[in-house]
């Protein structure tokens, strides 16, 4: 785990593309950083002569960009540590070139009080790897009935409110939720499904459910609720976003309310733009997720949201299971899947395959979402935590258990030759992840 | 090695589904020549001496598990009956472990039923022995589309061509979808016939015509395939009433009249008279071949039995 600069230790990454998505700068030159800021940005940092008391760091031409911000993301502590925990969820983001993670509510026990809120961000603070901002849950122990202490929770540093896995199904609970938050100017994070029209389902619903003899999710499941929230919206004010959207229908319907002026804001998460519901194959549990992996016209579509903005996030919505819970017929395996990891080459795919423009598509998980949560980072500027990856976007390696950090090996992308990887990851000025040893150059 | 078996080389057994023509007629071909042998006074052969065939059930049956057990009894092999219930499942061992247990002993064939779709496929998967899938959850029940399949080709010569109207709880049942792939496959002409929440998404995708009214369903039908109410698996409304099902979907003579006048009736049981199928019909000697599906039942389970453990014998040999 790299060397822990004194506070005034000054290193310059030189030789550097850097790329900053939002300020759309794309310059050849470097970074200075002093302690854990950036001091400069610049094409000729040193243009006359180098200092001596500056540590030199040549990144030989590769891509230097912000640390990736990642605002969906199940880290297993406290309550299911056999399946991660922020130790293991920190190495993977790392080695992901992740800086920065929002962490989900779904834990054991619930953030639902200030000690949750509290016992995460100390933790990670600990740890020292990527750095941990907690979502707090809306509802008291998740269950959609009795609405959490929200401003107390949002002064416990939570950035944000959302009940996680579970979408709050209660119209009134809904209403309530969205008001009080308008009191204290916060944001409800909600993963739209109609619990129960999706009911005991376990794939999308189609022909391929049919086939295997699946309960199937219907994609309506989806966009009922973001249209009922939106209606909501209307009576309450204040700001919704969506979560792992997933169907053609409610980024269309996110699309419209956005055109209207709404204050709506939505993530989609790598495998819904990368994958489809073919890859549940022969009843492969690793690609069972929540929501579903949907029909191609719907994984087209959210390229299309992500393409024109209607998409403003992506989210890695990492999700770690142990063996035992996806080893199992179908309908009985846990859903979700591991994402820290593949964040960074999935994203890269829609640059690859010629979606969109690289800084547009590193802004969707680096000045977006830090603009969206309010969150430090995500940018690289003078005075900006010196949070920031070097990535070599073209080297090719393939997704498996023996390439994933993450404790639990889950990968709905499992087997995929994919493009692109974190050589170095700086947080604060440390090097935490830096299996070349560049720091000690 | 004779050359029926040649023709059917998998290891296993998991489904209809993807199997070549050739693969079918090989396994009816192979079971035809059971028939006459079941029917006689010696009814043992000594074919599978030696071998260990493991019927798994994890849900409850009495034909299947009693066919498969008197497949393998009369073909002089080992049959051991496993019966294990949902709830001790639930009480920790999973279904992969249940299975690498019993893969420790050695045996030469598992036949699993359960009630989960795709746990044969998820079985053959940590087992090195065959594995038969004796039904799995609503996805397939490979031995039951063979054995009407058997049924049908014994009495009207082929299946090529004709029309077959399968019709019921669609939604739920593996017999429908084995059925449908099994003849769909094989050149005949499939119409399922059911309410509409009886039946799953995108159904006619799989090459079938969809029908809601028994007499347009059943108009010049050579075969008439009733499914069984899984009311077990039912979990909400499906439909208002049995007096309101069988109203409209329940078959009687009435509804019949509208299939060919010589129109075989079928039902791969157990029956809920008086729900699915009228008790006279299905009594009728002269239409009815339920009786029949089941003697047809040992004969394709004694060739799938014979059948895999070539296929494992092969593979012994080749890997050792």
């Amino acid at each position: 785990m790299g060397i822990n600069p004194d506070t005034h230790q000054r290193r310059a990454f030189l030789n550097a593309h850097v790329l900053d998505p939002g300020s759309g700068s794309d310059i050849l030159g470097g970074v200075l950083v002093e302690g854990k800021k950036i001091l400069d940005v610049g094409q000729s940092l040193f243009s006359n002569s180098l200092p001596t008391d500056v540590q030199i760091i040549d990144c030989k031409g590769s891509y230097l960009i912000p640390g990736l911000i990642d605002i969906r993301a199940h880290l297993g502590e406290p309550g299911d540590e056999q399946k991660e925990t922020l130790a293991t969820a920190g190495r993977a983001a790392t080695a992901g070139g992740v800086t920065s993670i929002i962490c989900l509510p779904n834990t054991n026990p619930v953030i639902d009080d200030m000690s949750g809120v509290e016992f995460v961000a100390r933790r990670a603070r600990k740890l020292g790897l990527a750095k941990v901002y907690p979502y707090a849950a809306v509802t008291k122990k998740l269950e959609g009935i009795e609405i959490a202490e929200l401003g107390m929770l949002s002064e416990a540093g939570a950035v944000a409110f959302t009940d996680g896995f579970k979408s709050i199904s209660n119209s009134r609970v809904m209403l309530q939720a969205l008001n009080y938050a308008k009191t204290f100017d916060l944001m409800i994070v909600q993963k739209p499904e109609d619990l129960i029209l999706s009911g005991a389902s376990s794939m999308n619903e189609g022909e391929i459910a049919t086939r295997l003899g699946l309960t199937g999710n219907p994609p309506q499941s989806e966009v009922i609720i973001v249209e009922r929230d939106l209606r909501i919206l209307e009576i309450t004010g204040g700001k919704i976003h969506f979560s792992n959207l997933s169907t053609k229908e409610s980024i269309d319907v996110v699309r419209r309310a956005k055109e209207r002026g709404q204050n709506v804001s939505c993530d989609t998460a790598p495998p819904y733009f990368a994958l489809n519901e073919l890859a549940v194959g022969d009843y492969r549990t690793f690609a069972k997720l929540s929501p579903p992996l949907r029909a191609e016209s719907d994984r087209q579509s959210v390229i299309d949201g992500l393409k024109d903005g209607t998409i403003d996030v992506i989210a890695s919505d990492h999700c770690p299971q142990d063996e035992e819970s996806k080893r199992l017929p179908f309908s009985q395996a846990a859903s979700g899947g591991v994402g820290l990891e593949t964040l960074l080459p999935i994203t890269l795919e829609l640059f690859h395959n010629g979606h969109l423009s690289l800084l547009d598509a590193l802004s969707f998980v680096t000045s977006k979402p830090a603009k969206l949560f309010g969150l430090p980072g995500g940018r690289l500027e003078k005075n900006a935590a010196a949070d920031f990856a070097l990535v070599d976007i073209d080297i090719g390696w393939q997704v498996s258990e023996k390439t994933l950090s993450s404790k639990s090996k889950n990968s709905p992308f499992d087997g995929r030759p994919v493009q692109g990887r974190a050589i170095t990851t700086v947080i604060d000025g440390r090097f935490v992840h830096d299996p070349n040893e560049l720091a000690n150059t | 090695m004779n050359q029926n078996n040649d023709l059917y080389q998998k290891r296993h057994l998991l489904g209809i589904e993807g199997l070549s023509p050739k693969e079918i007629s090989a396994l009816l071909d192979k079971s035809e020549t059971y028939v006459a042998q079941n029917r006689s006074a010696d009814k043992k052969k000594t074919t599978l001496r030696g071998r260990t065939i493991i019927n798994l059930f994890f849900e409850d049956s009495t034909r299947t598990r009693t066919s498969f057990e008197l497949a393998g009894k009369r073909l002089g092999g080992d049959v051991i009956n496993m019966s294990i219930s949902t709830s001790s499942i639930k009480k920790g061992e999973t279904l992969v472990d249940t299975s690498m247990t019993l893969n420790a002993m050695h045996p030469d064939v598992l036949v699993v039923r359960h009630p989960e779709s795709g746990a044969a496929k998820l079985l053959s998967e940590k087992v090195n022995c065959a594995v038969i899938n004796g039904g799995d959850g609503s996805h397939e029940h490979p031995t039951q589309a063979l054995l009407d399949a058997l049924t049908i080709r014994r009495r009207r010569g082929k299946l090529n061509g004709l029309e077959v109207a399968i019709c019921g709880d669609i939604l739920h049942s593996r017999v429908a979808r084995s059925n449908i792939h099994l003849l769909t496959t094989m050149g005949a002409r499939v119409r399922l016939i059911a309410p509409k929440t009886l039946l799953p998404a995108k159904v006619e995708k799989l090459g079938v015509e969809v029908f809601h009214n028994m007499d347009q369903g059943l108009k010049g039908a050579d075969i008439v395939m009733m499914l069984r109410l899984q009311r077990e698996r039912m979990h909400g409304n499906f439909f208002p009433s049995i007096r309101e099902y069988f109203n409209f979907f329940g078959l009687d003579y009435k509804k019949l009249s509208a299939a060919k006048s010589d129109a075989l009736i079928m039902h791969p049981g157990p029956m809920n008279r008086g729900v699915e199928i009228d008790s006279e019909v299905a009594d009728d000697i002269g239409r009815s071949v339920i009786r029949e599906q089941v003697e047809m039942g040992v004969a394709v389970r004694m060739a799938c039995l014979e059948i895999l453990t070539e296929n494992f014998d092969g593979s012994r040999v080749s890997s050792s």
